[in-house]
């Protein structure tokens, strides 16, 4: 049997892809690049379970990524139609501009 | 080191180099096609570990779908390149970046610490068969709550995005 490599490796990769989506969502001002941030995560997510599928030979961990891919569908269409309807309201997707309270 | 793993580490690298591109570019445009490229690298990687069906759905919906979606609306929003100074872009990186390197270096420890993943994975293939009835035999409602759940999304859009009336929205 061929063999791939440790699944800690698989993990590893999962974390740093994981990491590197939630800096872009914590250091981006554009509220376009924190939805990105949040797919890159959710993408990073499914990674970790296929790895995890293929390490315990159960499919249980490949059914999660579909659902996983739901979500990351639906938060994607709700959020973009939050940012359309806050570009509406304001006329900016500056997450530093929505400072209205401040006065 | 076999053959597999090296397509492994390669497929890694431009995933994390494409990652990487895509979140520093201050261009949104050009920040989604980077990201195109490394979920296109992303489902290579799941077909590699033995989920056909999913690599080809992670290029339909991440790759395909979501990404026209982003660029979709990149377009009709008119969103201009970030233009604050290259100072000002660099600084709201610090502490960022400083909390994803502390939580990367416990990430390691634990992976590290962990013994019982050191053994190399074996080359197998769920297929979309078994797969299918695997899916619609354990997890039948899931799967219909996920439809739901993709129902009430539609819906959601559908009410915040909706014009003021007099468009015909």
């Amino acid at each position: 049997m061929p063999t791939i490599v440790p699944y800690s490796h698989v993990l590893l990769l999962a974390a740093i892809l994981f990491l590197l989506g939630a800096g872009c969502a914590v250091a981006r001002r554009n509220l376009i690049m924190i939805l990105i941030g949040v797919e890159v995560m959710l993408s990073a997510a499914g990674l970790a379970f296929i790895g995890a599928a293929m390490h315990w030979q159960q499919l249980d961990g490949q059914a999660f990524v579909i659902f996983i891919m739901a979500v990351a569908a639906s938060e994607v269409a709700v959020g973009l139609a939050l940012i359309v309807y806050s570009q509406r309201r304001s006329g900016t997707v500056d997450a530093d501009r929505y400072d209205l309270m401040k006065g | 080191m076999s053959i597999y793993a090296v397509i492994f580490y390669v497929l890694g690298a431009v995933i994390i180099a494409t990652t990487v591109l895509a979140i520093t570019r201050r261009n949104v445009m050009h920040a989604i096609v980077c990201l195109a490229l490394s979920f296109i690298a992303t489902a290579l990687l799941f077909y590699l570990l033995g989920a056909p069906f999913l690599a080809m759905l992670e290029v339909v919906i991440y790759a395909g779908a979501i990404m026209v979606l982003f660029l979709f609306i990149v377009m009709m929003l008119e969103i201009k390149a970030d233009n604050r100074s290259l100072g000002t872009y660099l600084k709201q990186w610090i502490l960022p970046l400083l909390l994803a390197v502390t939580s990367l270096l416990f990430i390691c420890l634990l992976i590290l610490l962990e013994s019982g993943s050191s053994q190399p994975l074996t080359l197998t293939a769920a297929s979309p068969l078994a797969f299918g009835r695997f899916l619609f035999k354990k997890y039948w409602l899931a799967v219909e709550i996920t439809s739901y759940l993709l129902f009430v999304a539609l819906v959601g859009a559908l009410y915040l995005g909706r014009g003021d009336g007099t468009t015909g929205g």
